[in-house]
């Protein structure tokens, strides 16, 4: 079941927390909508879900509109940030709650329920903690049981709240295999909060930037990293470096530092956005790029060595990071208090007053 | 550790046991020696007195209307209290700080105060009362009343209770109900009653307690008509009037008893909370 939301608008008092917010949610598919806190990504979870009400808009599940349809009869599973598991039912009972709320004519009968319950218990792999109290489990587990109870009335669509915010890496990491999985077998809507960049992109089939309330950007995972469309998107998907300068003769120059662009953009200013990993550390400059850096601190963090510099001879607001491969690191021995140059392959240029970024390739003329 | 500890705040031995004696001695005078007084003098006389005491006419007739009134002011102070409290801790709207603290004015003002003016408003010359007059129904110097005083006086105890702990506990489990598809009924039969459940009953405890003892107010609504309007407080103050001490110290323990009583089912309930809240998940540490 698709979920589309049509020019949602929704107050508090004085404050808008959404602005004409439209957006479509593809059947079957896990979105991710991704925003800092107070973007208004979760106000805009609870309105699909019917927790809240819009000022003006609609939602759409599917292509009819329920935005006058009561939360109790939208028939969606939603998982709450702190699970919100009922605290005097066991396990099994809690699983069992949306079963048992069903009107008359529709609950299944006892046996059933019980039948539907351990296969429950069995897909979250708790079977042997049915009679237990939710004050009594893990977060990981407490986060499954929500999961089950969620899932058991067979909604159309699963909305989560930061599901994985409150646990430790690596517990979250297994969830967010185990949650994949689960829905690659049952095939539903979902959509679920975050503000965890890493978890967004992992997780999702598209991925829905929010901020202040609006859409910034909704593509693919892939897309949204390979090209992000403003600043702030740029800023919220991990580090990056910033170089900002005057243009003087095709080259972009702060104090000591510079770089040949390839085609000159309009205006006296513009700011350059590089990644970590499209930045190459040289012991000589190159002729198209002069930036002059001294080694702050090298540490080895699992997969790559990051190498963090300070500018020399420029100023820059933040230290810069590049990332490095093992093998490199091994080559070229990079100590804390070396002078280096980074020379960029890909940088993503922002021209004066400009919030869409171009982005630049020197591919492998250096 | 011998150094450290006696770096600590206060841990110097004769401030220490000064103050401990100072507040073991007035609770003893203040409090204990009074308490084994009242039953002391209700036994001076013997059991065959104190029973026929407490077997009077008017002494029974007392008791009866006391338990009488504080069996429906519990019932609805219970609603009323659960009512408020679901009120300001579920919705939002203009006024709701302000109705918070409305709760408290039957504690800040004084029961005698609010006996003078239900007096003012429901008594025969009252604006309510004179209008209730022309259709023959007395409401002051009877015993709806007393009722009225006493819900007034007792009706901050179980919305006090509730509403920290609502406020605390959130509605999350109660809009996870809801998305579950539970009717508003069940959300609270199921899932808000239980987590409620223990500070209700405290606060029962705590209006029954007060509904059965409430001096003031009831004093000035009543008219003490011996046999009539007559609840076992003021029966107490009437017998001592009366010089029948033995007979005042006898419905005196049995006040005192129930007090004695109150205070074991409250130590029992506050237990049980506290108990409740050490299961609570997040004084547990995430796996």
């Amino acid at each position: 079941m698709s979920i589309q939301i049509d020019q949602v608008n929704k107050f508090y008092g004085q404050f808008q927390a959404l602005h004409d917010v439209s957006l479509t949610i593809p059947e079957g598919q896990i979105t991710a909508l991704l925003g800092p806190s107070g973007s208004g990504k979760t106000t805009l979870l609870r309105i699909i879900a019917g927790l809240e009400s819009a000022e003006r808009g609609r939602i759409l599940f599917g292509g009819e509109d329920i935005s006058q349809l009561h939360v109790r009869d939208r028939n969606v599973g939603f998982v709450f940030q702190h699970y919100a598991l009922f605290r005097h039912l066991t396990v099994a009972q809690n699983i069992a709650f949306g079963l048992e709320s069903l009107p008359k004519k529709q609950r299944p009968p006892k046996p059933e329920i019980r039948a539907t319950v351990a296969r429950l218990l069995e897909m979250i792999q708790l079977p042997h903690l049915a009679n237990r109290y939710p004050a009594q489990l893990s977060g990981g587990q407490k986060q499954r049981v929500a999961l089950a109870r969620a899932l058991a009335t067979k909604p159309r669509i699963l909305l989560l709240d930061e599901p994985f915010g409150a646990l430790d890496a690596r517990v979250r990491k297994d969830l967010r295999r185990w949650l994949r999985n689960l829905h690659d077998e049952f095939h539903f809507t979902s959509v679920f909060v975050t503000h965890d960049q890493e978890e967004a992109l992992e997780l999702s089939d598209q991925v829905v930037v929010v901020s202040h309330g609006r859409v910034e950007q909704v593509n693919a995972p892939t897309e949204l990293y390979a090209r992000p469309e403003s600043r702030f998107v740029f800023d919220f998907l991990g580090q990056v470096n910033e170089f900002s300068g005057q243009l003087k003769e095709g080259r972009l120059v702060q104090g000591d530092a510079w770089v040949r662009l390839p085609e000159s953009p309009s205006g006296s200013e513009a700011q350059l956005y590089l990644r970590p990993h499209e930045v190459r550390l040289t012991s000589e400059p190159s002729e198209q790029a002069h930036f002059p850096f001294c080694i702050e601190a090298v540490s080895l963090i699992g997969s790559e060595v990051r190498v963090e510099l300070k500018a020399q001879g420029w100023q820059s607001e933040d230290v810069w990071e590049v990332g490095i491969s093992h093998a490199e690191f091994n080559r070229r021995q990079p100590r804390r208090g070396d002078r280096c140059y980074a020379v960029p392959d890909i940088a993503h240029l922002f021209a004066e007053g400009q919030d869409q970024p171009r982005t630049i390739s020197w591919g492998d003329s250096a | 550790m011998a150094e450290s500890a006696r770096h600590q705040v206060g841990s110097k031995p004769l401030i220490k046991w000064t103050l401990i004696g100072l507040a073991l001695s007035v609770t003893l005078v203040l409090l204990v020696i009074p308490l084994v007084l009242i039953f002391s003098q209700a036994f001076s006389a013997g059991w065959g007195t104190l029973m026929a005491n407490l077997g009077d006419e008017y002494t029974l007739h007392a008791i009866g209307l006391t338990l009488f009134v504080a069996l429906v002011t519990v019932p609805l102070n219970l609603v009323f209290g659960t009512a408020l409290a679901w009120a300001v801790t579920r919705f939002q709207f203009p006024g709701r700080k302000l109705l918070i603290t409305l709760i408290d004015i039957p504690f800040a003002i004084s029961p005698v105060v609010a006996g003078l003016l239900y007096l003012l408003l429901y008594g025969r010359n009252g604006w309510v009362g004179s209008w209730l007059g022309q259709y023959d129904l007395q409401l002051m110097f009877a015993w709806p009343g007393i009722v009225m005083v006493t819900v007034f006086v007792t009706s901050p105890f179980v919305a006090r209770e509730l509403i920290p702990l609502m406020q605390q506990q959130g509605s999350q489990e109660e809009e996870a109900g809801v998305v579950l598809g539970a009717s508003g009924w069940r959300v609270f039969r199921h899932i808000t009653l239980p987590n409620i459940k223990w500070a209700l009953i405290y606060g029962v405890v705590l209006t029954n307690a007060r509904a059965v003892g409430e001096f003031g107010a009831v004093s000035v609504v009543s008219g003490n008509i011996r046999g009539e309007t007559n609840t076992l407080p003021l029966h107490v103050e009437l017998l001592y009037q009366d010089y029948n001490i033995v007979g005042a110290f006898a419905s005196a323990s049995l006040l005192a008893a129930i007090a004695i009583l109150t205070l074991a089912v409250k130590g029992f309930v506050e237990w049980h909370q506290a108990r409740e809240r050490d299961l609570q998940p997040e004084h547990r540490t995430e796996k």
